[in-house]
């Protein structure tokens, strides 16, 4: 398989008025062709920034990549000028945002906002890429593409107008789509509707997908591998079958566990207690040991290293170490039973 | 649309009946007549020239007389000069004053949108901050300091304008360039948040995600979308210019009407007191349709809104 995007030690720091804050401490993965990875973890835990910083969309005076390279096709995006990076946004690589209601340009039409792309990266007249608009409009499922391509944001649904945003996301069929959150915004529904279609066209369009999600139901729907990231690192990456049934990091456990299931036996819904680390002075060892109920001396004091489960299954803790104690994943954290 | 304005225009002379009624009922409450400082006129002459314009008439009548005109676009004789009409005063008037107000504000709306863009777009530089610093100036210091200040320095000292009257395109720059700071103050402050805000938004993150270049986000997406709001302060604008213009055409001997406005009080010339009024009324009530028919031109939401109404 041939590697599309492939970061390596990828830093992204933030300058604020209390000090530098760390969002990304060191992220490497590859994505391949036509495939679909998902990044997960809560809130803070650096997976937004990690994608913005892929797109060099990182608010420019405050945020910067610190060290690491972005090698797309070769190219390394962590050190291309503003030009070049105008070039592959949205034709190479381009993005979906979290809220529909807030992504679209509510002063210029639909059809604009998908031209917009199309004249710039295929040179297309104005009337090709209106005709195109309208097409892309049909293929993301809104009825009378026709006439609603000269229509405003506010005269369609939360729904349609995350169609509007993956039909312009996809317009000049890039190789890698970033999917922040797609179906946060969204009504459970609807979510599943957003789901299939990107499904559906990206098995039309042979785009890769970077999905970023807390949500682990839309991780198992859409993606075939999945990084867990936490403290602005990734911590286990697998494929989704073996971390959701081979989970070797607790964290990895604690969010599974913390998955509502249809039919557990008791109503509670379970939480990883205590909270994320504070990014600004992160923690010298495992950035989860403060709330890992497995932590043990070495934890707190070294970050462990990314230890190989299988070819593709990757786990960053000690509990992994040939040393460590034999700890068994909790009952919660298991996903039908299967071990 | 065609019903929305038809119904404001209604609104709109009902309004003016209103002022040109309460003009009128305070004005016959202020002390004196047009006539008795006039110390040289005998009781017969006082006489006969209230006669002559009505004066002797009981108030309602008097009203009921004055309306009736109103009605027909008349706004009587004034009392100072005989035999001119107050709808002539105001048209010979109206040149100058237009002129004045409309460069002040195209200068100043221009001045301060670029003042605005650039100090958002460079926020947090010294650019900002310089910007910024203009503004509260503009904003806090009253247009007639700048005039005075600009006739002394530009027009005594410097020789390079004239310092007052109104001959020649060169008369016109200070007292267009005094009353438009206030204008460049407010847009650019009104501008730069609004473009802050804006350039923060999704949709800005999503247009340069799609490639799109710099500046085409900028003057595309966030200019245009930052406009809504200065068209909104643009009426009130404009009305503060037609109100600051008093002072201003007075301290430059324009011959405007404000001018005459200004003079016609310190007479009692009631005629021309009322006229004024009841045209810069109109002017006001005629600026707030047309910034609410231009909002709706911008920006396409409130098009729908007000096309249903």
């Amino acid at each position: 398989m041939e590697k599309l995007l492939e970061l390596e030690n990828i830093h992204v720091s933030f300058q604020t008025y209390g000090g530098e804050v760390k969002a990304v401490r060191g992220v490497s993965f590859t994505l391949d062709k036509g495939e679909s990875l998902a990044i997960v973890g809560e809130s803070g835990s650096g997976k937004s920034v990690t994608s913005k910083s892929i797109m060099r969309l990182l608010p420019n005076k405050i945020g910067s990549i610190k060290q690491g390279s972005i090698k797309f096709q070769g190219k390394d995006l962590a050190k291309a000028s503003e030009r070049e990076m105008e070039k592959i946004r949205g034709a190479e690589i381009s993005m979906i945002f979290q809220d529909p209601m807030t992504s679209l340009n509510p002063t210029m039409t639909i059809g604009k906002q998908i031209m917009e792309g199309l004249r710039k990266h295929q040179n297309m007249s104005k009337s090709e890429a209106k005709e195109r608009s309208i097409n892309l409009l049909k293929l993301v499922g809104i009825p009378n593409p026709e006439l609603r391509v000269d229509e405003y944001p506010h005269q369609f649904s939360g729904g349609m107008r995350q169609r509007v945003v993956i039909a312009i996301a996809l317009s000049c069929n890039p190789k890698v789509l970033i999917a922040d959150e797609p179906t946060t915004a969204l009504d459970v529904t609807i979510q599943a509707q957003i789901l299939d279609l990107m499904r559906d066209l990206q098995d039309k369009t042979g785009t890769a997908i970077i999905l970023i999600t807390h949500d682990l139901g839309v991780v198992a729907n859409l993606a075939q591998r999945v990084a867990v990231m936490y403290g602005g690192m990734i911590v286990e990456t697998g494929t989704v079958d073996e971390i959701f049934y081979k989970p070797k990091h607790p964290y990895t456990w604690g969010l599974l566990a913390s998955m509502p299931k249809i039919n557990a036996e008791s109503k509670e819904l379970l939480a990883i207690p205590g909270t994320p680390p504070d990014l600004m002075n992160p923690p010298k060892g495992c950035p989860f040991a403060a709330r890992c109920p497995y932590a043990m001396e070495v934890c707190l004091e070294n970050m462990p290293e990314a230890t190989d489960v299988s070819s593709s299954h990757k786990a960053a803790c000690w509990l992994l170490d040939e040393r460590a104690p034999k700890v068994e994943p909790p009952e919660e954290a298991l996903v039908g039973g299967a071990r | 649309m065609l019903r929305y304005i038809t119904q404001r225009i209604l609104y709109m002379l009902l309004t003016l009946l209103i002022i040109a009624t309460i003009t009128f009922f305070l004005m016959k409450l202020l002390p004196g007549s047009p006539f008795n400082n006039q110390d040289k006129l005998t009781e017969t002459q006082r006489y006969a020239l209230n006669e002559k314009y009505g004066l002797n008439d009981p108030v309602p009548v008097q009203y009921i007389n004055y309306i009736t005109k109103l009605a027909q676009g008349d706004l009587g004789y004034t009392f100072q000069f005989d035999g001119r009409t107050v709808n002539s005063l105001i048209v010979n008037g109206m040149g100058p004053s237009a002129t004045v107000g409309f460069e002040a504000l195209l200068f100043g709306t221009i001045v301060g949108l670029l003042l605005g863009i650039l100090a958002a777009l460079r926020h947090n530089t010294f650019l900002d901050y310089g910007a910024m610093v203009i503004a509260v100036f503009g904003i806090a210091i009253p247009s007639f300091v700048f005039a005075g200040l600009l006739q002394y320095y530009v027009g005594v000292k410097l020789g390079w304008l004239p310092v007052a009257f109104w001959n020649g395109p060169e008369y016109h720059i200070m007292p267009a360039f005094s009353l438009s700071v206030g204008v460049i103050a407010t847009v650019a402050r009104f501008m730069r948040t609004e473009m802050l805000e804006i350039l923060g938004t999704d949709y800005i993150l999503m247009a340069r995600s799609k490639g799109v270049s710099k500046s085409a986000v900028i003057f595309k997406h966030s200019v245009r979308n930052s406009l809504i709001p200065i068209v909104t302060i643009l009426g009130p604008m404009a009305i503060g210019l037609i109100t600051g213009s008093l002072v201003i055409e007075n301290i430059f001997a324009i011959p405007g009407i404000g001018e005459q406005f200004v003079k016609a009080i310190t007479v009692n010339d009631y005629p021309v007191i009322m006229g004024t009024t009841i045209f810069y009324s109109f002017l006001i009530v005629s600026i707030i349709l047309i910034v609410d028919i231009l909002y709706g031109i911008i920006d396409p939401r409130i098009r729908v809104a007000g096309g249903k109404s």
